[in-house]
């Protein structure tokens, strides 16, 4: 595992510490900092003691937060486009957007999932958005982010202006559904497939959502952070070979 | 009985079992379990004749479905065709894949940011210099060294780029003209490409899978002499990329094969989000070295290629004229590094690899100086060098996109990072992987023989598809 916080230390103490930590550092509200784990001492070990005399150093994982404007350059020129697109589907901006966030020069909007078909059609069909080619879609798992524990980033591209900008949603592990953009790009057919595959994310609409990596009666989805790597028995014409953290050693 | 209610599942066992049929076998067989296909009846189909597995289907029209693959010689690779037909018509074309799945994106969260080099270099195993720049932009980027990667770092990682291109778009030929049956193309394709791997074994030990990029450089500077080396063995290769195009441009059994055969058009590309010779083939020049450079690209002279036929003979035309065109840009990078040392390795100590390789008489290995210093001279050296090779070094909370012009298309890479001293996440995103999706558009409604021709043109690398 990454340095994540350990479960031995008790989890709700741990992570409470984290939050305050992270909150004492910025004035944005509690809801609006993503905050994807705590980290706990100096030298991300989790599984011995930790003899340096810095662990107790408690330290929230914060991943950049929402940027006010401006966002600089062509960013709020795609911003102020976006948000004339959805005013004529009567879809005031800050309803389908949750925030921003311009970090390394790139842009990612965060878009509520039940506005998502709305954003990207805007985004496809705009001509002054013009983000006329979809590169796919990428799951990513927080598992210490409540209620927003798995991410579909979607990255677009404009070959007409040569931009680049990424949309993010973001769903609770309990309700993982998102609606398919295959109507939109049909591109991410078998994108949505993989993420589905690895993540278990269930894109709504989307016309044959079926595992495509991993074979069809697999169970779990590897991705997840809660997958372990390795440990899974070989079977092969009914024999089965141990995963290799449970063979034997020869040391 | 309707094609709604049939539903084909794992292929993978040893028997030929029908779901009404009481046989002994349908128990024995641990593959024919677990299936949960909700409607109709599930056939566990491994091969055999369809009428005796499920009996003629009443009223409606004979239905071929064929599986080509995933071991079949002109899939160009472990790809499984699953190809419906009414007589020699292709009606549908679907295709199975992950068949070459490891698991290297979850591999890579196991791993330093440095390791992972290794591991992304094994995923399109034809480009893997592409792989590696893509994933080590992506980590300087979220780094924010971007601008501290030295120049001579840059020009060889375009020079090994622009080699990789030629021997990428050489097996595309080869193997390309092999499934079509031209196989003096293959001959003549894998024996050129050899020219190149012996360059990539001179510079950086191995010919394939070369772990050479690495994050803030490259591995190991390239000498004069290797420069030398290089430089002569351009002039054969140039000769000998004419001989292998000459075999096939004009040849009316390959043109008849491939023109007007794999049509897609400009709309068909954006809406399957193709690029690549494949886009390129409809008239759009649009190449990432031109329109998002990197590794100081805009600095290079080249043009970009494009056909206007949207078809395979125009793909082919594309990547011989590539070729050529990435023989100009190795050129150039090599005036660049000839006569002009210095760093290949960001300055930072923090990042950048502490070890210097080089040859002894029991092989490549690190540098006695390099020993000599951490062992014998400076404790603190030792320490630094033990805690960047063991522990890494940690890259800051966010996530960036990187992408490069690889040989088959967008090769893009997003990275996520929580700050430690492994990826978080890292997706790759595969041009075979979403190229492939092409492959029903361009098939359905013309023969077998040109389904062929068509996923050679799109020239897909498992490896890549399904990393």
């Amino acid at each position: 595992m990454t340095d994540q916080a350990p479960d031995a230390a008790p989890p709700v103490s741990t992570a409470e510490a984290g939050v305050e930590v992270a909150l004492g550092r910025t004035t944005a509200p509690q809801g609006e900092l993503s905050i994807i784990g705590v980290r706990e001492g100096a030298f991300g070990n989790s599984d011995s003691g930790d003899t340096s005399g810095f662990g107790g150093l408690v330290e929230p994982i914060v991943m950049p937060g929402p940027t006010p404007r401006p966002y600089g350059g062509w960013f709020d020129e795609v911003t102020d486009e976006l948000e004339l697109a959805l005013q004529d589907a009567n879809l005031p901006i800050a309803t389908a957007i949750e925030k921003v966030v311009v970090d390394r020069g790139e842009i990612t909007f965060f878009v509520r999932r039940e506005h998502l078909l709305s954003v990207a059609t805007a985004m496809r069909d705009e001509p002054a958005l013009r983000f006329e080619i979809c590169m796919g879609v990428s799951g990513v798992h927080y598992p210490h982010e409540a209620d927003r524990e798995l991410h579909a980033v979607y990255h677009l591209q404009s070959i007409t202006h040569n931009r680049r900008i990424r949309l993010e949603v973001a769903v609770p592990d309990g309700d993982a559904r998102i609606p398919s953009l295959v109507s939109v790009y049909p591109t991410n057919d078998w994108h949505e497939r993989e993420t589905y595959d690895f993540f278990g994310i269930v894109f709504e609409g989307h016309p044959h959502l079926t595992r495509i990596l991993m074979p069809d009666d697999w169970p779990g989805h590897p991705q997840r952070k809660d997958y372990p790597l390795g440990g899974i028995p070989v079977e092969y014409k009914g024999a089965e070979t141990p995963p290799p953290d449970l063979r034997r050693e020869y040391s | 009985m309707t094609t709604e209610n049939i539903t084909f599942t794992s292929t993978s066992g040893g028997t030929s079992t029908s779901a009404t049929d009481e046989d002994a076998t349908a128990t024995d067989d641990p593959y024919a379990m677990g299936a949960d296909a909700g409607t109709g009846t599930v056939y566990t189909v491994s091969g055999g004749d369809w009428d005796t597995i499920s009996g003629a289907p009443e009223g409606e029209k004979e239905r071929i479905v064929v599986n080509m693959g995933p071991q079949h010689p002109s899939t160009h690779g472990v790809l499984r065709l699953i190809l419906e037909l009414e007589g020699e018509s292709v009606t549908e074309a679907r295709c199975g894949i992950g068949y070459l799945h490891t698991g290297i994106e979850k591999n890579l969260e196991y791993r330093t940011w440095v390791q992972g080099v290794t591991f992304v270099t094994r995923m399109d195993y034809l480009a893997p210099f592409f792989n590696e720049t893509a994933y080590c932009l992506g980590v300087e980027k979220l780094l924010g060294v971007t601008d501290e990667i030295p120049q001579r770092a840059s020009d060889i990682r375009v020079l090994m780029m622009e080699l990789n291109r030629i021997s990428s778009h050489l097996v595309a030929l080869a193997t390309g003209g092999m499934e079509l049956g031209a196989l003096t193309a293959m001959t003549f394709g894998f024996r050129e490409r050899e020219l190149v791997l012996d360059i990539f074994e001179m510079v950086t030990g191995l010919r394939m899978n070369s772990a050479y990029v690495r994050p803030g450089g490259v591995a190991q500077d390239i000498t004069d002499d290797q420069v030398r080396r290089i430089r002569e063995t351009l002039p054969l290769l140039r000769k000998r990329l004419g001989d292998t195009a000459a075999l096939l441009i004009d040849n009316a059994i390959w043109m008849g094969r491939t023109v007007n055969v794999g049509y897609l058009n400009l709309a068909g590309c954006m809406a399957l989000g193709i690029t690549g010779p494949v886009l390129r083939s409809t008239g759009l020049p649009h190449d990432l070295r031109k329109a998002q450079p990197y590794c100081g690209y805009e600095t290079y002279d080249f043009d970009v290629i494009t056909r206007d036929t949207a078809d395979c003979y125009g793909r082919f035309l594309i990547r011989i004229d590539e070729m050529h065109e990435s023989m100009k840009i190795v050129e150039q990078a090599l005036d660049r590094l000839e006569g002009n040392p210095g760093p290949v390795m960001i300055g930072d100590p923090k990042i950048a690899w502490p070890a210097k390789l080089s040859i002894g008489s029991d092989g490549q290995g690190n540098s006695p100086e390099h020993i000599e210093h951490i062992m014998n001279e400076s404790m603190e050296a030792l320490i630094h060098h033990f805690k960047l090779v063991t522990e890494g070094f940690r890259v800051p909370v966010g996530q960036v996109y990187s992408a490069v012009e690889s040989p088959r298309g967008e090769l893009g890479v997003h990275i996520v990072s929580d700050g430690g001293t492994r990826p978080y996440r890292v997706h790759y995103r595969e041009p075979s992987f979403t190229n492939l999706q092409a492959t029903s558009v361009m098939c359905e409604g013309s023969m077998v023989s040109d389904v062929v021709a068509a996923v050679a043109s799109i020239d897909p690398v498992m490896g890549g598809v399904d990393r």
